[in-house]
């Protein structure tokens, strides 16, 4: 294995109407749905189908009652809340107070970076669009994780995994991993403590909120490894780790070295791999003194009393990583594994001897230059609401006021796809994977789909008397190369269905 | 302003950048590309000054959230 394996992201943008901080946050996230999906022209707007979804089930083997579940965690209650399914094969809803973009199932971190930055795009159309309704006041996006008065909100990558791989050695070998990886994947945040009250800069937006090391919650008691087991897949065959630690990123090279050595890490679990146990005395705690040291010189402390920097824990990792690769593969690596390893390789390098070389490459390298900038320039310390101003404007979707979309259209950051690719990916979904078979079903048969989810379309088709619902359990089935052939000659649903049920 | 250590640090690393970007020129001129960087994030600062949001104190104040997950 590689880094390549069904993954997707998740993220909930923070949201608020300027001047108006009582704005009905469930109400506004929904103007923002329902804009975007009147901007689609359908006449009938599929359903989400629940039928499959477990929000309750517990990796390590049990349901969590109903009763006792916090009202947070009954998210397969439909709420009635704004719902659309894209044709690029995502999944567009409010979640809780937030307008959330799910991506669609990629195969790889590459792809896992411009279905992701899809996102911005479309929330930002979203808005423009929210904006044109006459009465409305404009509504903001932003794709970070905490509001500096204590909430937060997430941004979650799933990978899927084989079933057979012990959930306790996920656990073991991958905690580490998420304390120290926040040095190349944080966004950075001005602000320290959950609700911000100390003044300093911290290298994640997340890190302060999470509490536990390992739980179901996502919402409170946050853990470090999540355990909800949901595959919306084949259980028997697949798991889908659900990963709740990460921070809402901006920068290419961020996103994609954050879905790419995570899945490069799970790989070497998977096929035991790993062969020292780099287990840290109480994670949490060095999750957040991590966080706190954009000087990166912290120390971690090994279950083994082994003490090293999160940048030299993370040169552990990407050193296996690459014996992994080199065992599995030798000279036949493909070029996004290759890639990865030696982005990985050269950022952690560099984190180690010139950190501010990377303000091109990870976001907190990026904000943290711009606000050492601005404390210089204009003598701010850590307390100005100024530099407060500049962390959250960095995350504002829109091209025009966003710091990070300004900079990255004057060229500042490193990229690695093109704005062409990422706007195709705004209507067109992955190739290689079941979202293909979803986006083109919502783009050509949109009047005939009832409902949808990760691991069904369900068609409502004339002459038939119930709904015909299509399984799509297998993530890597119902590519193009699977149905393009299909879809392409069933002019109608009908003929569509009738091809699958009689083939 | 207070000293600024990672500032200064910056500032160098960034000078290591200057030198590939325009190789042939000799060693030396130190202090005149480490004012082509700190130019260079100036007119950054100068485009985010554009943008920024007016009266920060108030435009950060009313950002509130509800929890998410």
């Amino acid at each position: 294995m590689s880094v390549w394996r069904i993954m997707g992201t998740e993220t909930e943008y923070g949201i608020s109407v300027p001047g108006n901080p009582g704005a009905n946050a469930m109400l506004i996230s929904s103007q923002i749905v329902n804009s975007y999906a009147a901007a689609m022209h359908r006449a009938r707007r599929a359903r989400w189908d629940f039928e499959e979804e477990n929000p309750l089930r517990d990796a390590r083997g049990f349901d969590l009652a109903r009763d006792i579940a916090d009202a947070s965690q009954l998210t397969d209650e439909d709420a009635g809340l704004a719902n659309v399914i894209l044709t690029n094969g995502a999944r567009l809803y409010v979640d809780h107070a937030h307008p959330e973009y799910s991506s669609p199932e990629v195969t790889n971190p590459r792809d896992a970076v411009i279905w992701d930055k899809a996102g911005e795009w479309i929330m930002a159309e979203a808005s423009r669009r929210a904006a044109e309704i006459p009465g409305t006041a404009p509504i903001n996006l932003y794709k970070n994780n905490t509001d500096n008065k204590g909430a937060s909100y997430g941004s979650h990558e799933n990978y899927l995994m084989q079933r057979t791989t012990p959930f306790a050695d996920i656990v073991r070998n991958l905690t580490p991993f998420f304390v120290s990886r926040q040095v190349v994947t944080g966004a950075g945040r001005v602000g320290i403590g959950q609700d911000g009250r100390a003044h300093g800069f911290q290298i994640s937006q997340r890190a302060d909120f999470f509490e536990v090391e390992v739980g179901l919650e996502t919402t409170l008691k946050r853990p470090i490894i999540n355990t909800r087991d949901e595959p919306h897949a084949d259980p028997e065959r697949y798991r889908r780790l659900h990963v709740i630690i990460g921070d809402a990123n901006l920068a290419e090279i961020s996103i994609y070295l954050k879905m790419g050595t995570t899945s490069l890490v799970l790989a070497m679990i998977e096929e035991r791999f790993m062969s020292t146990d780099l287990s840290v005395e109480a994670p949490v705690r060095t999750l957040h003194q991590v966080s706190h040291d954009p000087t990166l010189r912290q120390l971690v402390t090994l279950r083994s009393g082994r003490k090293l920097t999160a940048v030299q824990l993370q040169m552990e990792y990407c050193e296996q990583a690459r014996k992994f690769v080199e065992d599995r593969y030798g000279s036949d690596v493909d070029d996004v594994t290759k890639d990865v390893l030696e982005r990985w390789e050269s950022v952690l390098t560099r984190l180690e001897s010139d950190p501010m070389t990377l303000s091109k490459e990870l976001d907190w390298v990026a904000k943290y230059e711009i606000l050492q900038g601005y404390r210089k320039r204009d003598g701010l310390d850590w307390d100005s609401s100024r530099l407060e101003l500049v962390d959250l404007q960095y995350s504002d979707v829109r091209p025009e006021k966003g710091l990070y979309q300004r900079l990255a259209a004057r060229g500042r950051f490193e990229r690695i796809t093109t704005d062409e690719r990422i706007r195709q990916a705004v209507d067109h979904p992955p190739e290689d994977t079941r979202a293909y078979f979803r986006g083109r079903c919502l783009d050509k048969y949109a009047d005939s789909v009832a409902a949808a989810s990760w691991d069904s379309v369900i068609f409502d088709v004339p002459g038939r008397e119930s709904l015909q619902r299509v399984p799509t359990l297998e993530p890597t089935r119902g590519t193009k190369q699977h149905v393009q052939a299909l879809i392409d000659r069933s002019r109608t649903a009908e003929d569509l269905v009738r091809a699958l049920t009689e083939g | 302003m207070a000293a600024d250590e990672r500032g200064g640090q910056q500032h160098a690393n960034r000078d290591k950048q200057e030198v590939e970007e325009t190789a042939p020129e000799a060693s030396g001129d130190l202090q005149e590309r480490q004012e082509k960087l700190s130019e260079d994030v100036d007119s950054m600062l100068d485009e985010i000054d554009e943008v920024l949001e007016a009266n920060s104190e108030d435009f950060v104040r009313g950002f509130v959230q509800k929890g998410g997950q």
